[in-house]
């Protein structure tokens, strides 16, 4: 309700709307470029854009408006210093399997550690990342991640759709290769 | 597969995303799918991971301070004045003559000299510090300053005053006592967003203590100052013109 109220430039209104949502901010950013010392640099910069930008903020999600600055300040950073982090675009399919899976993939999706949970995360394509980051961590609508995201309400539902099916795939992976090093012990 | 549709209905189901009309049809699906019931199980086994794995990278403390520094210098909040309580309008008068003593002339005598000042302010972030680890914040934890106040009385040999300031963005959220300067001290908690500020009050006795008036220990910003025969430090993470700010409204 403080938002509605803001003048342009109001600076005490931009610490209201933006401050809160450092954490968040971090966080992303975080995730995005797994490594603390280019998230702190990132936020700032983010922050100092968002400053830049505030006089265009329309009230609304701010959350969502300030991950969005975030995001896209991640991806010119990755772009330019690391192209190759750059993933694949979200298609439309679920590449899932056309078998049926066994039973027993449940029961050991049930027994994987959390710290298996951080490498697989960490190793899946960005905007994956990204996405299990807002949903999971950041527990978001579809809505406000379309927001962030700049993509329609139906491609975050897919993205999820997809993202899930390849962390599993991961957690799944990871949990058979230590159940195997188990029984050769 | 089979049910590529179902399957993406099926993940805004379960975040909740679905309308009545077609979480319905969805939960009808469910009965007669076993490939889609099991994937309900998976992502329930996945999100109980993610609660138990604790991924949330919370901002480091470098970072909070680093922000307001590196934002454009009139991002510096300026105090607001907010709506005087007509009641206590006569102390805005006194109060205004004490901060002009504070923030003004050094008026507190110069006894211990810069190196027990420097104890006091290590002493006073020591304080701080601790009480921001799990469970040293409260011993009474509430945001009404009629529960905190009386909550102090027969611990300490002075009644601190204690009001809250949630209207002014810097709600009163508890207290505790403390250790500071040899004695008891009474510390009240307020929170301003996600900073919490630490206020320690304690009474002046015969051999006065010199206080520094604004000092930056290890990133926290304190603010000192003396009122009723009564110190006062404002302890937070909080940048030095907010924390100022919060001062004159407590002064008020």
């Amino acid at each position: 309700m403080q938002e509605k109220t803001r003048g342009s430039g109001d600076v005490r209104s931009f610490e209201q709307v933006v401050t809160p949502h450092l954490d968040a901010a971090y966080n992303l950013a975080r995730w995005l470029v797994r490594n603390t010392h280019d998230a702190e640099d990132i936020v700032q910069e983010a922050y100092l854009r968002a400053f830049k930008f505030f006089g265009g903020y329309q009230g609304g999600d701010s959350r969502a408006w300030i991950l969005k600055i975030v995001r896209n300040t991640t991806y010119s950073f990755l772009e330019k210093n690391r192209p190759a982090d750059l993933g694949v675009e979200f298609d439309e399919k679920i590449h899932g399997a056309d078998t049926p899976r066994p039973d027993a993939e449940t029961i050991l999706l049930q027994q994987v550690e959390s710290r298996t949970l951080r490498g697989a995360l960490e190793e899946l394509p960005v905007n994956f990342r990204e996405i299990l980051v807002l949903r999971e961590l950041e527990g978001m609508s579809y809505k406000d991640i379309a927001d962030v995201m700049s993509i329609p309400i139906g491609t975050v539902m897919s993205g999820l759709a997809r993202a899930r099916v390849q962390l599993r795939e991961r957690l799944l992976r990871t949990r058979k290769e230590e159940g195997q090093r188990g029984l050769r012990k | 597969m089979a049910c590529e549709n179902n399957q993406l209905m099926l993940h805004a189901y379960f975040d909740g995303e679905l309308d009545l009309v077609r979480s319905v049809e969805l939960e009808g699906h469910l009965k007669t799918c076993p490939e889609c019931s099991r994937e309900l199980r998976d992502q329930e086994a996945m999100r109980q991971l993610w609660r138990s794995a604790n991924l949330y990278e919370r901002a480091p403390e470098s970072l909070r301070t680093r922000i307001p520094a590196a934002l454009p210098s009139e991002v510096q909040p300026k105090p607001v004045l907010g709506r005087r309580r007509p009641v206590l309008e006569w102390l805005a008068v006194a109060a205004a003559i004490v901060l002009a003593i504070v923030f003004g002339a050094k008026v507190i005598p110069n006894i211990g000299g810069q190196q027990q000042t420097n104890l006091l302010a290590q002493e006073v972030v020591a304080s701080h510090i601790r009480s921001l680890q799990p469970g040293h914040l409260f011993d009474v934890q509430s945001t009404d300053q009629h529960t905190v106040k009386p909550w102090f009385d027969g611990k300490l040999d002075f009644a601190p005053p204690v009001i809250d300031l949630a209207s002014e963005g810097f709600p009163l959220v508890g207290g505790r006592l403390d250790y500071l300067d040899h004695r008891d001290v009474a510390a009240l908690v307020y929170q301003r967003q996600k900073h919490l500020i630490n206020v320690f009050i304690w009474p002046v006795e015969s051999r006065p203590t010199k206080l520094p008036e604004i000092q930056t220990v290890q990133g926290y910003n304190l603010v000192f100052w003396q009122r009723d025969r009564m110190y006062f430090c404002a302890a937070s993470d909080l940048n030095v013109a907010e924390l100022r700010q919060f001062v004159e409204l407590l002064e008020r």
